[in-house]
């Protein structure tokens, strides 16, 4: 492992600079005794953005695991609500009572286990390993475009992560109000426990957050911008680098709103303002505030909050395409198409906020246009559903353990982007807002299918990123239990949606209209916890392949991209000598005409006369 | 003691497949097949493709429809009708997309798997058929959301003028419902009148509000037109009552509403579903606290003669003894409610800014 790191001073002087010298040298720096600062500066505190990815990675999935549990705990409320769980008690002490969970104690994981997934796992763990790992690799940089940013863009997130973790264990509990904390609910400690101590950690972690966002943001752009190696025009980048490109600029133009909103509610909560909050009687006292609005709250938060849905997701659907690709050895299909309609995604995202706030009494007018607005997204998700599809048809296709997280990803995507018809219909939501059906439909695709990005994606690069192979069988094992898992879990759920079930609560025994579904909730849990512990075979296989994996070759799926150019553990700086320059689309895969099935993005016109195009021959004289 | 086995267990069952995994990659090495490019996984994985398609689908039928009669609420409203045949049609149409969409995906994986004899044919992009495959999901969107508009135009637009009025009001954890009266005019309620004995806090110092009424169920005629307006004291709740498929968040300082029709009596539905303590119910469904799941509310739908006699028995406002002395009480301390009807209406922030119903139920002037 030690070998693999690099950043020695010598490196960090090449940066930049087109003809770095060889950074493969520093193998024996290491053994030196003064080199221990080294060690501080290589593992923790780096600047290299292969190893900021790697922290990103791990630190998100050890998020994943806290929140995949958390689930798992409330799973086994919602499944046998009058079950004993004493055996818990030695692990959550007073949160159990009794044999059961606590109310305050599920509203709590409910709320930690949303925001979680969404912000800590799917932005940073995902978005966050892969920006970073993979646009200098791919346009042809040595680095981000600020490496120290790039640092305490994750020690920001380090510091959130700390925070959010610690909250866990406050007295009166985390935060407890749903993870889109609406106000007045969150604003008051009185209204729920939660909404003491674990609100303000919740903020001041999510503060961190942004700003760690932010400065990851501002760095991708950037990066994608001005850092492209010669020939690597806009046009010719990988669609992982679009996906990541404009991921970068939803976060910058989104993220600063939730920040506002937080401030402002740290204002309610602290210094007595009344922006979200007025008319209020609680605890048997009136409370002073007048005129503010919880519903502006939501605006601001979901101004933020649909973006947010695409930032998790884009990622995703840029490493899909390229897995999709690669494995089937052949182009993707309708490259303009699929930038097209990621572009359009991002503009349209921006647009529809509103269509998550149909019936909080906001003006119904609104309602019909953000209806309007939202169903148009149907139009580029479905282009770039056909253009998946239309990429498998007549492809050879391999099946390594990414290439089934991608197929899994379009199939899951396709699931759980349908039902969004069906929510983004303001009349179709007055019925299904905030019943089992949204939990279902936002599971599946941006939570599971956004997890089958992150486990193609893993899969597909470990490679680079640890100079060794993950285990295929064991791949394929994690993959079928997981996507059966996924399958089982949330399509029962529709089910209970439909039949108008609410979601976040605590047991729905109280109601003779949601009383029909007890066994199909033991069901969904069961699928659900069965789900949860699948997942260990892949942190098995991670951890086991890291030190112990086969040995990776420099090019194992034979990639035409530029990451598969660097040497098979790259040192800092990427490229030992200069950065190779680049000639061609990165999709030239089983081109007719060419004795090999992958065309390098760094192999010139010229030297492929038998397989170029017309146009392409024209370019090459 | 137990718990010490099963740890045991499970430490062996990790030791054993730790084993088994070691002995895989070692015969997978000896056997050579980790020098093959693809190998057999390439077929067993693709031959699955096709097995979860067809064993996934068979199980995603029977299921359904297995759980088809339990997840329909029964409708009570005229609109939850019209939602209800929007809802199934839009399923259908997005249940076409789902299975051509899958029977592709499942379909092209198996059969365009690797063969070593064979080369991916180069089709990096029509136009023809991606401008079809733009358009035709963008008319049929089109459509959706010109019914969608319709109906929710229609839904939320202004109630008519002789709709029954009544307010709920959400609070940790219930709901509490009050009537006009008489007069069918909802009476001033200002939120620092409130105390234990004045729930709502009503302003008496409002004649409107003499004569408004408090309940303990809701009440609603069969067959016309009902407006809930709805508000919050505290923190966000939601109206949510699926059988007349209602929704509406319930805010505290703003004010909302909803109306709707209800077109069957809680009798007539228990005799249609066969059960004789079905009610209809309300519930709350925006996170509010721990009780959350408690708020329950019975809705009682009557025949317009019970209706009419029910509102006929409740007690006004003017009756409530305690609710007289909190007033006088809470008055003289907060130095509101003591400026006249008038006033008091114009002073009120808690003003639902909507007139009450100007055009009685027919049934009720009699009164």
């Amino acid at each position: 492992m030690a070998t693999n790191m690099t950043g020695s001073s010598q490196a960090q002087g090449g940066i930049g600079t087109a003809a770095a010298p060889a950074t493969t040298h520093d193998d024996h720096l290491h053994e030196h005794d003064h080199h221990d600062q080294h060690w501080l500066w290589k593992y923790v505190f780096s600047q290299d953005h292969k190893m900021i990815a790697r922290q990103f990675l791990i630190t998100g999935m050890f998020w994943a695991i806290v929140g995949g549990a958390l689930s798992s705990l409330f799973r086994l409320q919602l499944g046998w609500p009058q079950a004993t769980l004493g055996w818990l008690e030695p692990i959550l002490g007073k949160w159990v009572v009794g044999g059961k969970i606590a109310p305050e104690f599920y509203l709590a994981l409910v709320t930690m286990h949303g925001t979680i997934m969404v912000f800590f796992v799917l932005t940073a763990g995902l978005s966050g390993t892969f920006s970073n790992f993979l646009i200098p690799l791919q346009v042809g940089a040595r680095d981000m475009a600020s490496g120290f940013m790039n640092m305490l863009s994750y020690w920001f997130f380090f510091l959130s992560s700390i925070i959010m973790f610690s909250s866990l264990f406050l007295e009166t509990g985390p935060a407890a109000s749903g993870w889109t904390i609406y106000p007045p609910l969150s604003a008051l400690p009185q209204a729920i426990p939660g909404s003491g101590m674990g609100m303000t950690m919740w903020l001041v972690s999510m503060v961190f957050f942004i700003v760690s966002q932010l400065l990851g943001g501002v760095n991708y752009v950037t990066t994608v911008i001005n850092l492209r190696t010669r020939g690597m025009s806009m046009s010719k980048l990988p669609l992982t680098i679009w996906a990541f490109f404009l991921t970068a600029i939803l976060g910058i133009l989104s993220f600063p709103v939730l920040f506002s909103a937080a401030l402002l509610l740290v204002f309610d909560r602290s210094f007595g303002t009344s922006f979200f909050l007025s008319d209020i009687y609680i605890a048997g006292q009136a409370l002073p505030n007048q005129g503010g609005s919880p519903v502006l709250f939501q605006h601001l938060f979901w101004f933020l909050g649909h973006p947010e849905v695409y930032i998790v997701i884009m990622p995703a659907m840029g490493m899909v395409s390229e897995v999709l690709a690669t494995n089937a050895r052949k182009p993707i299909f309708g490259y303009r198409a699929m930038i097209g309609s990621l572009i359009g995604i991002s503009l349209l995202s921006f647009v529809v906020w509103a269509h998550h706030m149909f019936v909080t009494g906001m003006n119904p007018f609104l309602g019909s246009v953000f209806m309007f607005l939202t169903l148009i997204i149907a139009v580029p998700s479905g282009v770039k559903v056909f253009n998946w599809l239309a990429t498998l048809w007549r492809g050879n296709i391999r099946f390594t353990s990414a290439m089934l997280f991608a197929i899994g990803f379009v199939s899951l995507f396709i699931s759980g982007g349908l039902t969004g018809i069906i929510l983004g219909n303001a009349t179709l939501d007055i019925q299904m807002h905030n019943t089992y059906f949204v939990v279902a439909h936002f599971h599946l695709v941006m939570g599971s299918s956004a997890f089958f990005g992150l486990f193609a994606g893993v899969y597909h690069w470990f490679p680079k990123m640890f100079g060794r192979m993950m285990d295929e069988k064991l791949g394929y094992i994690h993959f079928w239990l997981t996507f059966a898992g996924v399958y089982l879990v949330f399509m029962p759920m529709h089910y209970v949606g439909i039949a108008g079930f609410p979601r976040r609560y605590y047991a729905w025994t109280g109601f003779d209209a949601f009383s029909q579904f007890a066994d199909l909730n033991k069901f969904i849990s069961t699928a659900a916890i069965l789900a949860f512990f699948a997942q260990f075979v892949f942190i098995f296989n991670f951890f086991y392949s890291i030190f112990r994996g086969r040995r990776a070759t420099q090019n194992p799926w034979n990639s035409t991209t530029l990451e598969w150019t660097t040497p098979i553990i790259p040192g800092h700086g990427n490229w030992p000598g200069e950065i190779p320059a680049v000639y061609r689309w990165p999709y030239d895969y089983s081109k007719p005409g060419s004795d090999k099935d992958f065309i390098p993005q760094t192999v010139p016109y010229s030297a492929t006369p038998e397989s170029n195009l017309p146009y392409e021959q024209e370019l090459s004289e | 003691m137990t718990a010490l086995t099963i740890s045991l267990v499970l430490v062996l069952l990790l030791v054993v497949f730790g084993l088994l995994f070691r002995i895989q990659i070692l015969t997978a090495i000896f056997s050579g097949s980790t020098n093959r490019e693809i190998g057999t996984s390439n077929r067993v994985n693709a031959l699955l493709m096709l097995v979860f398609m067809v064993v996934g689908g068979a199980l995603f039928f029977y299921s359904f429809v297995q759980a088809y009669p339990k997840m329909n609420p029964p409708i009570a409203s005229i609109h939850g009708h019209a939602m209800e045949k929007m809802f199934w049609t839009t399923m259908v149409v997005i249940g076409i997309a789902f299975v051509i969409t899958h029977i592709l995906l499942f379909v092209y994986a198996y059969k365009y798997q690797h063969r070593d004899n064979r080369r991916a044919y180069f089709f990096s992009h029509n136009n023809k058929i991606e401008v079809i495959w733009t358009i035709i999901p963008a008319i049929v969107m089109a459509t959706l959301i010109f019914a969608g508009w319709k109906a929710w135009t229609r839904i939320t637009g202004p109630a008519p003028k002789d709709a029954v009025v009544l307010e709920v009001m959400g609070k940790q954890f219930n709901w509490l419902v009050r009537y006009p009266g008489r007069d069918l005019k909802l009476g001033v309620v200002n939120y620092r009148l409130i105390d234990a004995s004045n729930d709502f806090g009503f302003d008496l110092s409002d004649k409107a509000s003499m004569d408004d009424f408090t309940a303990s169920e809701i009440h609603v005629p069969k067959g016309h037109p009902v407006l809930i307006k709805i508000r919050s004291r505290d923190v966000l709740h939601a109206v949510y009552m699926p059988q007349f498929r209602v929704q509406m968040y319930a805010v505290p300082g703003m004010p909302t509403r909803f109306w709707f029709t209800p077109t069957t009596t809680t009798d007539e539905m228990r005799a249609k579903l066969g059960n004789p303590a079905f009610n209809y119910e309300l519930a709350c469904n925006q996170i509010c606290g721990l009780g959350h799941n408690a708020m329950k509310f019975i809705i009682v739908v009557d025949e317009p003669d019970d209706y009419q006699a029910w509102f006929a028995a409740q007690k006004p406002n003017s009756q409530n003894a305690d609710l007289m002395a909190s007033f006088k009480q809470m008055s003289k301390q907060t130095g509101l409610g003591q400026g006249g009807s008038q006033e008091a209406r114009k002073s009120s922030i808690n003003e639902t800014g909507e007139s009450p119903a100007t055009m009685p139920l027919s049934a009720q002037s009699s009164l």
